[in-house]
């Protein structure tokens, strides 16, 4: 039928014509790929100029913020924020940064360029369902947005949104009216975007592998995308219907999950028989597995990445580095209970939720040990992509190691509801996640672009928000320690005004860390327009992506023909021409 | 010379975050409580644990980036001894066993806390949370509390409990105020109930927290050992009065306790 | 020429897909594990509260269980007509496999329309997602309306794909693989209505 060394293809679909076609409505999983990619870097930007706000009215509640005040005259009269002013910067901080930034762009945004190109396919296996997917998501986004304009304002009750306060509706006070409903409507389309982007992340990855590309022969980036999709798949579908229900309690009187007998601003609320601790379980149901979607591309990213720059494949190879993803995966929906060892569930639950739970530690442990075992005799190339997985692993360790303290509940009962835990899930998902994206970003560039990303802008970049992020995080855990309550507006009480120096110097480190990522801002859009030219290979890399006829590559990935793949990913030899070999290689002697 | 700078960058801030965790710079206040030792030794002992694993493996990182840049002496690439079974070995090993050590000793101190019933003779003080406030019930002489009625409950009238001493005798001498007194080296029982929001009870001497949740009556029970003014606060979030929400846990003597719920009792 | 097609037909120069499943068929197979999370969610929502009632109520009379048994057969003898579609479209026979596919189309619309009667009979008593007219916990409405609320959601989006693929299929534009995947989808809805029946009906029966 068909021959192996002349693939001819039979298109798909045909290369998109016109401006919309190719750039808007796009079903070209490379435009999709870089559209949730920019949704994610304006999410960025939103989210971090929020917690800008945040920092500054912690650090300096008295001064008045210039301007704030025609921004929000109910939330900042005379540019003071107010206390709803603050949680609702909070609320929506949280559920931007994690929502539209975390769980896209290292998975729909990386995952959706580069996942086909690595299997050999020349698109995804729905190309009109990834456009779908990218759509909702960016209706989503703009439902959330519309809650910073609406009379109310935005939600005050936190990311995790805990009933009573976002099911009783307005009486709860500001923020909970409107805003409220529309953060509920905007994470249920959430929901379906995600949905939509799982179904075809798995059936690409398990159909439309070329000749040769065995599961065993998948970079571990791929690897990480698709055990992200499974676990999105069960996770999103969870969150949906609990959105849904949080909204009838608002708007068609039921009461999932109120009580009876509540008196909320001095009104009996006129709702019987639910329970708070309910949306407690189907949130963190959803809630735990998320926060390994928001890691684990970024373990596959750093893992995939650091070969090329260590010129030697990972300690363990495939078997090691993908059972532990999926050990990630699978331990991640016995834990949620972790988030709740206070909340007054049975006590004796704490016990068994805190079992797995530091169970997890042990495949977070075995990919620290693999890196920092693949580091060992290799020959390491220092450019920006490598830098950002190295600092990638220290911050890791550092955000992993609160998690232990945390895990136990004996522990959890003093820092629970402290910076402590706000130091933690900051460094593990605001730092780490986000250095694996932005490797990805220095590594990509070449190949999305066809040009180089400076590579002196770039080391500056990481320098500064290498130790900028330390300088901002570390102390968390210090007055987390002492007993810093989070989610406050001031910081009033006698044993924590001591603790104010400490904000101060956190803010600083906050708006300067802030104003270095102008730095990368600035050299992705001149890389973009005028970047210098890059080389098809440039890291001299391994796998599928850097075998593409041009960079970036054309409509339909490998220019007519299907790959076909020789061998594993990340083989490196000694002698030869070059000392790797690409995947596309029949014979194992290193050729550029 | 990257690679020097990195490994230095790493070191330096290893050692400065460590210096500043082992100096108890900011720290956990005094522990005025009975079950409280339990829980400051589990966090030292894993500090101690996990404080090493921390030091070992960025100083590993920052010494092998140090050590393997590509310094282009055609020097082999070496392969880490034992391989990747080492790691998953010592990774089980070192972790499972901390793990095992770790849930066997702090589930106890857990239990012991949360688990474990009040003694017999806790004195019982019932606890309303509401926004943004939290207010203390003594039973009175009669030792009985009146029925909660949350229809009745009324701010302006200071009626935070929604008592109904016309109709209900038990609640006629109960005792509600903005401070929790209690009497040194006696058992407490707290019964919280919410009024509206999720609250939360802490108190970091205590070295006890726990979530108010409505529709519930959330029973803790502690010892205090130390006299003293100590603060309540809500963790939480409630609202947007959540970072103002706190009152005051004076822990008296017996007879300053006495002295003290009488004059409370009188007006 | 269907994507499927063109995937399979590619098997020499690309892998055999994993379980050997085709993208649309494993497409439907995920969506349906997700579905049953999400089911299974809102049936967990309804026994979390139920367990935590202490005045529940169970007012269904024989004549609702009657009704009950009905939908339930309806369903699946509509089950049984969409396997003859399948079959009928495998074997190649245009018009048989549009008329087992209309069958089914209509049973399922049967069974939508005694679902609705049987709620408007339920909503002129006064129950309510918010109300129980016979003073009992509210919740019993926000569980019932809700959970049968979203399983006739999926009833009538199913019998929309099954006659636009009963169409499509007879006009040749689609293949007996779309017939068959729609007859997965079908089947799973009525395993939901197996769960959904005896949890939300016979455990509510009146003693």
């Amino acid at each position: 039928m068909h021959e192996a060394s002349a693939q001819p293809v039979v298109h798909r679909h045909a290369p998109p014509q016109g401006f919309i076609r190719k750039y808007v409505f796009s079903l070209d999983h490379k435009v999709i790929g870089l559209q949730y990619y920019g949704l994610a870097l304006a999410a960025v930007f939103i989210g971090m100029v929020l917690s800008w706000l945040m920092r500054i009215h912690l650090g300096w509640p008295a001064l008045p913020f210039p301007g704030l005040n025609k921004l929000s005259p109910n939330g900042a009269p005379g540019g003071l924020m107010t206390p709803e002013y603050y949680l609702s910067l909070m609320t929506m901080h949280g559920t931007i940064m994690v929502f539209f930034v975390l769980t896209n762009a290292p998975q729909a945004g990386f995952g959706n360029y580069f996942l086909p190109i690595q299997i050999g396919a020349e698109d995804m296996a729905f190309p009109r369902f990834n456009m779908m997917s990218f759509w909702v998501t960016f209706l989503a986004f703009v439902v959330l947005i519309a809650a910073f304009f609406v009379t109310d304002g935005p939600p005050i009750s936190g990311w995790t949104a805990y009933a009573p306060l976002s099911a009783v509706g307005r009486d709860a006070g500001p923020g909970q009216a409107l805003g409220q409903t529309l953060w509920g409507i905007s994470i249920a389309l959430f929901c379906i975007g995600q949905l939509l982007g799982s179904l075809n992340f798995i059936s690409t990855t398990l159909d439309l592998r070329t000749r040769g590309m065995s599961l065993a022969r998948m970079p571990y980036s791929t690897w990480a995308w698709f055990v992200t999709s499974v676990i999105g798949l069960l996770a999103f579908a969870v969150l949906l219907p609990a959105c849904i229900l949080l909204i009838l309690d608002r708007v068609a009187g039921t009461s999932f999950f109120i009580p009876a007998g509540l008196v909320v601003s001095d009104k009996l609320q006129p709702h019987a028989g639910g329970s708070p601790l309910l949306w407690q379980h189907l949130f963190w149901f959803f809630g735990h597995p998320e926060v390994y979607i928001a890691i684990l591309p970024s373990i596959g990213i750093v893992s995939h990445i650091l070969p090329s720059f260590l010129r030697k494949n990972i300690l363990g190879g495939a078997r090691t580095v993908v059972g532990s993803l999926i050990a990630f995966g699978f331990l991640s929906y016995m834990v949620w209970g972790h988030h709740m060892f206070l909340s007054g569930m049975n006590p004796f639950s704490a016990i068994l939720f805190s079992v797995p739970t530091l169970i997890i530690t042990i495949p977070a442990t075995i990919v620290v040990l693999l890196w920092l075992g693949s580091i060992y005799g290799a020959k390491i190339r220092f450019d920006s992509p490598a830098l950002f997985c190295l600092g990638f692993i220290s911050l890791f360790i550092s955000g992993g190691i609160s998690g232990f303290f945390l895990a136990q509940p004996s522990i959890d009962i003093q820092l629970h509801a402290t910076y402590f835990v706000v130091a933690h899930f900051h460094l593990v998902m605001a730092v780490a996640a986000i250095f694996g994206i932005f490797a990805g970003t220095y590594f990509w560039a070449p190949k999305m672009f066809g040009r180089m990303m400076n590579e002196t802008l770039a080391k500056w970049h990481f320098w500064l928000t290498f130790i900028g992020v330390y300088c901002i995080f570390m102390p968390m855990h210090y007055i987390g320690l002492a007993g810093n309550v989070r989610r406050y507006a001031l910081f009033n009480d006698d044993y924590m005004i001591p603790m104010n120096p400490v904000h101060k110097f956190m803010t600083i480190a906050a708006l300067a860390t802030g104003a270095v990522q102008l730095i990368f801002l600035y050299n992705l859009f001149h890389t973009r327009f005028w970047g210098k030219k890059a080389p098809d290979n440039p890291w001299e890399s391994t796998t599928l992506e850097w075998s593409t006829p041009s960079s970036p590559p054309p409509f339909d990935n490998f220019g007519g023909k299907y790959p076909v793949v020789y061998r594993s990913p990340y083989e490196f030899v000694e002698g030869g021409a070059a000392d790797y070999v690409i995947q596309t290689s029949p014979v194992e002697v290193g050729t550029h | 010379m990257t690679g020097k700078l990195f490994g230095l960058l790493v070191a330096i801030i290893t050692i400065v975050s460590t210096a500043f965790f082992v100096m108890h710079t900011w720290w956990l206040p005094q522990d005025i409580s009975t079950h409280g030792h339990g829980v400051d030794h589990q966090l030292n002992e894993t500090m101690i644990g996990t404080g090493i694993l921390f030091v070992a493996g960025q100083l590993v990182l920052a010494s092998f980036v140090w050590l393997y840049g590509d310094k282009k002496d055609g020097r082999k690439i070496k392969s880490f001894p034992g391989g990747a079974a080492v790691m998953v070995t010592f990774a089980i090993i070192l972790v499972g066993i901390e793990i095992l050590v770790l849930t066997f000793v702090g589930s106890r101190v857990w239990a012991s806390a949360y688990i474990a019933p009040p003694p017999a003779d806790a004195m019982q003080i019932d606890v309303a949370a509401e926004q943004f406030a939290f207010y203390f019930r003594y039973p009175g002489p009669d030792g009985k509390f009146g029925v909660i009625h949350p229809e009745m409950a009324n701010d302006a009238n200071g009626n935070y409990f929604g008592l109904n001493p016309a109709n209900d005798e038990a609640a006629r001498d109960d005792v509600v105020v903005g401070e929790l007194a209690i009497p040194v080296n006696r058992p407490i029982l707290l019964t919280m109930h919410s009024k509206d929001m999720i609250h939360s009870f802490f108190v970091p001497e205590l070295r006890l927290q726990q979530d108010i949740v409505p529709g519930l009556t959330v029973p803790i029970h502690f010892t205090a050992v130390k006299t003293g003014k100590y603060e309540i606060v809500c963790t939480q979030l409630c609202g947007l009065g959540h970072y103002s929400m706190r009152a005051y846990l004076e822990v008296k003597t017996q007879d300053e306790f006495d002295q003290w719920l009488k004059t409370q009792s009188g007006d | 020429m269907s994507e499927s097609e063109v995937a399979l037909g590619h098997a020499a120069v690309m892998e055999e897909p994993a379980y050997a499943l085709p993208p649309k068929k494993l497409t439907v197979w995920l969506f349906i594990i997700s579905d049953s999370l999400t089911f299974g969610s809102i049936l967990f929502a309804y026994g979390y509260l139920r367990v935590g009632s202490t005045n529940w109520s169970t007012p269904f009379q024989f004549p609702s269980i009657l009704n009950g048994m009905i939908m339930t057969f309806v369903l699946l003898t509509s089950s049984l007509t969409m396997l003859g579609g399948v079959l009928a479209a495998k074997a190649g026979r245009k018009s048989v496999t549009v008329r087992w596919m209309g069958l089914t189309a209509l049973l399922g619309l049967l069974f939508a329309a005694l679902h609705l009667r049987e709620w408007s009979h339920m909503i002129g008593e006064g129950w309510r997602l918010f109300q129980n007219p016979t003073g009992g916990s509210v919740q019993f409405g926000a569980a019932f309306f809700s959970i049968t609320g979203l399983h006739l959601l999926h009833v009538v989006s199913g019998v929309i794909a099954i006659l636009v693929v009963a169409i499509g299929f007879n006009r040749g534009r689609l293949t007996e693989g779309h017939v068959e995947t729609t007859g997965l989808y079908w089947h799973f809805v009525d395993v939901v209505w197996m769960f959904v029946f005896p949890l939300v009906y016979l455990m509510n029966a009146a003693r």
